[in-house]
C-alpha cells in the first residue's frame, strides 16, 4: 500500500516527445476530413453531441492525463457554464458567440475558485473537495431564481452567428459547433506541447522533484485547473446553444462520473483518448436509451472493467501495437 | 431567549434533534470510510451504496421472509459485509499496487452497477419500512417531543461509533491494525496475516455502512438514490474531519450534523450547502483538516 505513483496512468503519456510528430498531422488531418463529411451520413445533432462531450473529456484529460490530477467535479464548469450562456442567450438575447464566452468566462472564475481550494489537498482528497464543491454548485443550480429548479433553461433561442448567420439549422449549427470543438482541441494539443505542458508532465511524474527543480508547482496545477475548467465551459456552454436547453443533469455528479469513464475508456494521457472514449459513451447512450436503469449498471461495468483490466483504454492499446504515442 | 431571535424553542429543538439523527448517519460513514481508508488507503466510493443495500436488505427480509427489524440489525450487516469481503478479494485486492485513484474509479463502478440493479428491480419511488412495534410513540421531555426511534438512532449509532473506537484505539487487534496502516510489510513478517486483516477490514467498514442503512430504514423511504447524495456529504464530511483520526470522523460526523439543523432554523435555503461551505473554509485555514495530521 505504499505510494507507487510511477506506475498506473501516467505511463501511456510517458513518452510523448516534444514537437509535434507527423503521425498526429496525419490523423488530426483524416479526423477533419471525416468530420466534415460525416452529417451527410449521420444525425447532425447526434454528431454534435459527441464533439460536445469529446470537448468536455479532452479538457478533463488535459487535467487528468497531463497534470494527474482527477477532478471528480467537473460537471460543476461544464453545466454551470451552460447555465450561464442559456440565461445570457434567452434572457438578455445575447447572440451565440457572447452567450458562449459568456459561459466560458464564468466557467473559468468558478474553476479559480474551486481549484485555488482543491489544490490545497492531493490525490483522492483532491478528487473529493472537487466532487463536493461540484455538489455546492449543484444545489445553487437547484435553488437559484434564474436556473429554473428541476425544469432547467428551455427553449433558449440558437440566435445568429454575429448577428448575421442563421443557426436554425441543424446542419449549419453543426459546422459551427465543429469549428469551436476543433479549434479547442488544436489549442489542448498546443498547450500540452508547449513548455507549460512539459512541466505540468514533469509535475505529474514526480512532484517533489518539480518543486526542489525550482518550479512553483501550485501555480502550475492551478493553471491547468482553470483552463480545463474553461475548456469544460466552452463544452457545456455550446451543448446548451446546441439542444437549447441547460439542465440539472449538465450539473449533476454523475455527469462528473461520466466524463472521468469516457477519459478512462478512451485512454487517459492519450491525445485521442476522450474523443474516442467520448463517442463510445455517447453512442452507447443514444442506442440503449429505452434499456432505462440498465445503462448505468453498463456504465459501471465497463468503469470495473477498464479499472481491473484494460487501464490503458482503448487509444492506449493502439498506441502500444502501433508503438507509437497516440 | 429563543422569542427574542423570533424563533420558537419547539422548531429550535425539532431541527436540534434532526440534524443530530443526520449527524448520526454522517458519522457512521464517515466512521466506516475512515476504518477503510485507514488500512486499504482506499476511498470507498461505494460506500452509499452498500448504505443503500443495508436499507433494502432490511426490506427483503421484512417483506419476503417476515424477519423482523432486530433480526435485521445483525443479519444485514452481515449479509452486505460478506458481499464486501467478496468484492474485495475479487477486485480492489488487485488495485493495491496501483496510484490510489484507481480504487476511487472502481467503488464508483461498483456503485453505479449496484444503483443500477436496484433501480431496475424497484424503481425510483422509494419503499416503506415501518418503525418497530417496541420503538413506537414518543416521549415528552417537557421541553420538545422525542419520537422513540429517533432516540434510539441516536443512542445506537453513538454506541456502535464508542465500541468501533475503542476497538481500534484500546485493543490488541486494533493496535495490530494500526500497525499495519504503517508498515504491512513488518507486521506482515510477525507473523500476521495482513491480507486477511485488510479483507476482514473491508467487510466491516461495509457492514457499517449496511447498519447504517437499516437503522435508515425506518425514517427515510427505501430507495435506490438514497445513498447516492448522502455520500457526497460524507465525503465533505471526512475532508472536514481529516482522514487521520476515527474520533475525528465521529465528532466531525455529529457535530456537522448539528450545524446543519441549527442552519435550517435560521437560514433554510443554506442547510444544504452549509457543510461544503465549512469545508472550503476549513480547507483554507486548516488543509489537513480539523482532526487530521499534516503529512
Amino acid at each position: 500500500m505504499t505510494t507507487q505513483s510511477e506506475t498506473g496512468y501516467r505511463s501511456a503519456a510517458a513518452a510523448l516527445p516534444v514537437g509535434t510528430p507527423r503521425h498526429h498531422l496525419v490523423i488530426f488531418a483524416t479526423l477533419l476530413v471525416l468530420l466534415l463529411l460525416a452529417p451527410s451520413v449521420l444525425y447532425p445533432v447526434f454528431l454534435m453531441k459527441v464533439l460536445c462531450f469529446a470537448l468536455f473529456a479532452s479538457a478533463l484529460n488535459l487535467l487528468l492525463g497531463f497534470g494527474g490530477l482527477l477532478s471528480f467535479g467537473h460537471a460543476a464548469f461544464f453545466g454551470s457554464s451552460s447555465y450561464v450562456a442559456a440565461y445570457a442567450a434567452k434572457a438578455w438575447g445575447f447572440n451565440p458567440e457572447f452567450a458562449i464566452l459568456l459561459g466560458v468566462l464564468a466557467a473559468a472564475v468558478l474553476g479559480l475558485v474551486i481549484g485555488a481550494l482543491a489544490i490545497r489537498r492531493q490525490g483522492i482528497y483532491f478528487a473529493m473537495v472537487t466532487l463536493a464543491f461540484a455538489q455546492m454548485v449543484f444545489f445553487f443550480a437547484l435553488q437559484a431564481p434564474f436556473t429554473g429548479g428541476e425544469d432547467g433553461i428551455q427553449a433558449v433561442p440558437r440566435g445568429r452567428l454575429f448577428g448575421f448567420i442563421d443557426l436554425a439549422s441543424d446542419r449549419t449549427l453543426y459546422f459551427v459547433v465543429l469549428a469551436i470543438v476543433f479549434g479547442a482541441l488544436l489549442l489542448i494539443y498546443r498547450i500540452i506541447h508547449s513548455p507549460f505542458g512539459q512541466v505540468l508532465k514533469a509535475i505529474r511524474d514526480n512532484e517533489p522533484r518539480s518543486i526542489s527543480l525550482g518550479y512553483k508547482v501550485n501555480r502550475y496545477k492551478l493553471a491547468v485547473f482553470v483552463m480545463s475548467a474553461a475548456l469544460a465551459g466552452l463544452a457545456g456552454a455550446t451543448k446548451a446553444i446546441v439542444f437549447q436547453l441547460a439542465s440539472l443533469t449538465d450539473v449533476y455528479w454523475t455527469m462528473s462520473g461520466e466524463v472521468v469513464l469516457m477519459t478512462l475508456l478512451g485512454g487517459m494521457g492519450t491525445v485521442f483518448g476522450p474523443l474516442v472514449g467520448a463517442a463510445v459513451i455517447v453512442t452507447m447512450q443514444n442506442y440503449f436509451a429505452s434499456f432505462g436503469a440498465w445503462v448505468t449498471v453498463l456504465q459501471g461495468a465497463i468503469f470495473v472493467v477498464s479499472v481491473l483490466l484494460f487501464r490503458e483504454g482503448i487509444v492506449g492499446v493502439l498506441a502500444k501495437w502501433w508503438k507509437k504515442p497516440l | 431567549m429563543f422569542e427574542l431571535l423570533g424563533i420558537p424553542p419547539q422548531a429550535l429543538f425539532g431541527q436540534l434533534l434532526l440534524g443530530l439523527i443526520n449527524g448520526s448517519f454522517y458519522a457512521l460513514l464517515s466512521l466506516g470510510l475512515a476504518v477503510i481508508f485507514g488500512l486499504l488507503n482506499i476511498i470507498n466510493f461505494s460506500h452509499g451504496a452498500q448504505y443503500m443495500m443495508g436499507a433494502f436488505v432490511a426490506w427483503m427480509l421484512l417483506t419476503y421472509t417476515g424477519i423482523n427489524y432486530w433480526w435485521a440489525l445483525l443479519i444485514v450487516p452481515l449479509v452486505v459485509g460478506a458481499s464486501g469481503v467478496v468484492i474485495e478479494r475479487l477486485m480492489i485486492s488487485r488495485l493495491y499496487h496501483l496510484d490510489h485513484l484507481y480504487g476511487l474509479l472502481l467503488t464508483f463502478g461498483l456503485a453505479l452497477i449496484i444503483q443500477g440493479l436496484f433501480r431496475n428491480q424497484y424503481g425510483v419511488s422509494g419503499l416503506p419500512y415501518s418503525i418497530p412495534v417496541e420503538l413506537s410513540g414518543g416521549t415528552n421531555l417537557g421541553f420538545m417531543f422525542l419520537p422513540n426511534y429517533r432516540g434510539w438512532v441516536i443512542v445506537a449509532s453513538v454506541v456502535v461509533c464508542f465500541a468501533t473506537w475503542f476497538a481500534i484505539e484500546k485493543t490488541r487487534l486494533g493496535a495490530y491494525l494500526r500497525a499495519a496502516t504503517e508498515n504491512p510489510t513488518l507486521v506482515g513478517a510477525f507473523g500476521i496475516n495482513v491480507p486477511r486483516m485488510i479483507t476482514l477490514t473491508y467487510g466491516f467498514g461495509v457492514a457499517l455502512a449496511a447498519l447504517a442503512g437499516v437503522l435508515a430504514a425506518p425514517i427515510y423511504s427505501v430507495n435506490p438514490n438514497m445513498g447516492a447524495d448522502l455520500i457526497i456529504v460524507v465525503f465533505a464530511v471526512v475532508v472536514i474531519g481529516g482522514m487521520g483520526s476515527i474520533l475525528g470522523a465521529i465528532l466531525t460526523g455529529f457535530g456537522l450534523g448539528i450545524v446543519e439543523g441549527l442552519t435550517r432554523v435560521v437560514y433554510p435555503e443554506g442547510s444544504a450547502v452549509v457543510i461544503f461551505v465549512i469545508m472550503a473554509i476549513v480547507l483554507l485555514v486548516k488543509p489537513a483538516g480539523l482532526f487530521g495530521r499534516t503529512q
